[in-house]
């Protein structure tokens, strides 16, 4: 018992290169940035609502998607810490978007080839007969 | 060594003896309280990354169905309130911000202030919850609900004999206020210091579903001609659609009678069943083109009038495809609003123990890995309030 305890430390103590005796590792995030953050993701809130209602055509999803991917990454980056963060969290926190990335364009690519409508249609009236 | 070894296989559990000496908060398999934090948030990271990907599962539904029916999407989203959608959004944003202070002031060890701060995250999460609850009761009234359940009807758009949901949604969050107050008011009489500091906050997080009751009711009631007119509008073609072909079936057509300008009569009649799109098109067309050769207009501008069956106008409002929107609607945000009871729960178990004082600079991990966590489903509302609600 004792013995696998102090393998263990020494393997943690020479695998413990980061600040000092592993006692002092708090960071608390400044206050000031954290209402910065909080003001700025308030304001693309209603920036994302505002230009609901004007016409950008096609571009609409792009420009919600890229409001809200910034909004997601200020909370990701001060408000989860990973600005802070080891680098190793923030590369398992990224590495899951990739493969929600795979997963979302396979999938949305293989229906748009093999499947033009594939919602059951139980109503009495069918408007859209051809495509 | 051999007793101590005798010790941990009699009683693995138990206070077993230690060679060396550590915090009340370090277990004894961490060396150092670092190491501790950095295992725990590692595995909250990887928790938080399964997450990702059980939502990326709905986020894709919704991908394939907005790419098959994009028309679908835009005129079922007219049904959903923006306003109330952007406070809860703020509401979230406001409880991350408190969040993030939380896991602060543990690290700073400023107790009061952590309490605080925890209860107000808990009163936000309540109000989102009671403001999801008055969107969600006013959309089941009007039977817009999943698919093979969606009822809605443009022309009685109210359900009479509908049950009140919003009181059977409200029946478990009165019963924990009052629960929560007799609780408290019992712990002030029996003097027991520590369930009164934990329950005070606790109480006024109970009574803040409430809140969020009354904050949706004031703001559906004052947006509610607006966003019906603007569903009204564009279902107003629809609306008449389903009732003509319902009556064409009967084998009587009013409708014919009633528009009495045209002389295409048979044509019309036809065209009056909605499945005749490509007819009603041509019909168009031919009001155009009689409009022209009277010279009540002398050019016309509106060239979407060509006659051919893709211009045909496509319905969204039927059971089937507006339904599938409403799934998606109700899956998304309701098994968000799930993991937001969830957070509510750790939250609860995080409050319990800061009026403890549990938390220092060296062991504040249980509050940042749920601050995490509550980041996360900040992060999902983000994208859900945009793809949902402010479609066009």
């Amino acid at each position: 018992m004792s013995a696998h305890d102090s393998a263990a430390n020494d393997h943690a103590v020479s695998g413990d290169h980061h600040e000092g005796d592993g006692y002092d590792f708090a960071h608390p995030m400044p206050l000031p940035m954290l209402f910065t953050v909080f003001a700025i993701l308030i304001a693309l809130t209603i920036t994302t609502v505002m230009q609901a209602s004007f016409d950008f055509g096609s571009y609409d999803v792009a420009i919600v998607m890229a409001i809200a991917t910034v909004k997601a990454i200020l909370v990701g980056l001060f408000f989860m810490h990973l600005l802070y963060d080891k680098p190793f969290n923030l590369a398992i926190f990224l590495s899951s978007f990739v493969f929600v990335g795979l997963f979302v364009i396979l999938t949305v690519s293989d229906s748009r080839l093999t499947s033009k409508d594939f919602i059951p249609v139980d109503d009495a009236v069918i408007t859209s007969t051809a495509e | 060594m051999s007793t101590n070894d005798a010790d941990t296989a009699t009683d693995p559990h138990g206070d077993h003896g230690h060679d060396h000496e550590h915090p009340a908060f370090l277990a004894h398999h961490f060396d150092t309280p670092e190491q501790q934090y950095d295992s725990g948030k590692l595995g909250m990271w990887v928790f938080l990354v399964t997450e990702v990907l059980f939502f990326s599962g709905m986020f894709c539904a919704y991908a394939i169905f907005r790419m098959l029916r994009p028309e679908v999407f835009e005129g079922c989203s007219q049904f959903l309130n923006t306003t109330l959608g952007a406070i809860n959004t703020g509401v979230l944003l406001f409880s991350s911000l408190t969040m993030a202070w939380a896991v602060r002031c543990a690290q700073t060890e400023e107790y009061k202030k952590l309490t605080t701060l925890i209860a107000t995250t808990l009163s936000c999460a309540m109000i989102f919850l009671g403001v999801k609850a008055i969107e969600y009761s006013h959309k089941w009234e009007m039977g817009l609900l999943p698919a093979g359940m969606f009822s809605y009807d443009p022309a009685h758009p109210h359900h009479a004999d509908a049950p009140n949901y919003l009181l059977w949604i409200c029946l478990p969050f009165a019963l924990i206020f009052l629960g929560t107050l007799i609780w408290l008011i019992s712990s002030i009489v029996k003097g027991n210091k520590f369930q009164t500091a934990c329950l005070k906050p606790l109480t006024i997080v109970a009574f803040s579903f409430f809140i969020g009751i009354g904050l949706g009711t004031i703001l559906e009631s004052g947006n509610k001609g607006e966003s019906h007119s603007t569903a009204s509008d564009s279902t107003e073609h629809i609306e008449s659609a389903d009732h003509s072909s319902e009556i064409a079936s009967v084998g009587h057509s009013p409708e014919s009678s009633q528009g009495g300008h045209t002389e295409y009569g048979v044509m019309e009649r036809l065209a009056v069943d909605a499945t005749n799109s490509g007819l009603k098109n041509e019909l168009k067309a031919l009001d155009a083109q009689s409009e022209l050769a009277t010279g009540t207009v002398v050019l016309d501008h509106s060239t979407d009038v060509d006659a051919t069956i893709k211009r045909a106008p496509r319905d969204f409002l039927t059971p089937s495809r507006a339904g599938v929107f409403f799934s998606i609607y109700y899956c998304m945000t309701g098994i968000h609003a799930i993991h937001i009871l969830a957070g509510i729960g750790v939250l609860v178990w995080l409050l319990v123990r800061s009026v403890r004082q549990d938390f220092n600079r060296q062991y504040f991990g249980p509050v940042d890995y749920v601050g995490l966590y509550w980041h996360l489903v900040d992060l999902i509302w983000i994208y859900l309030f945009p793809l949902l609600y402010l479609i066009r």
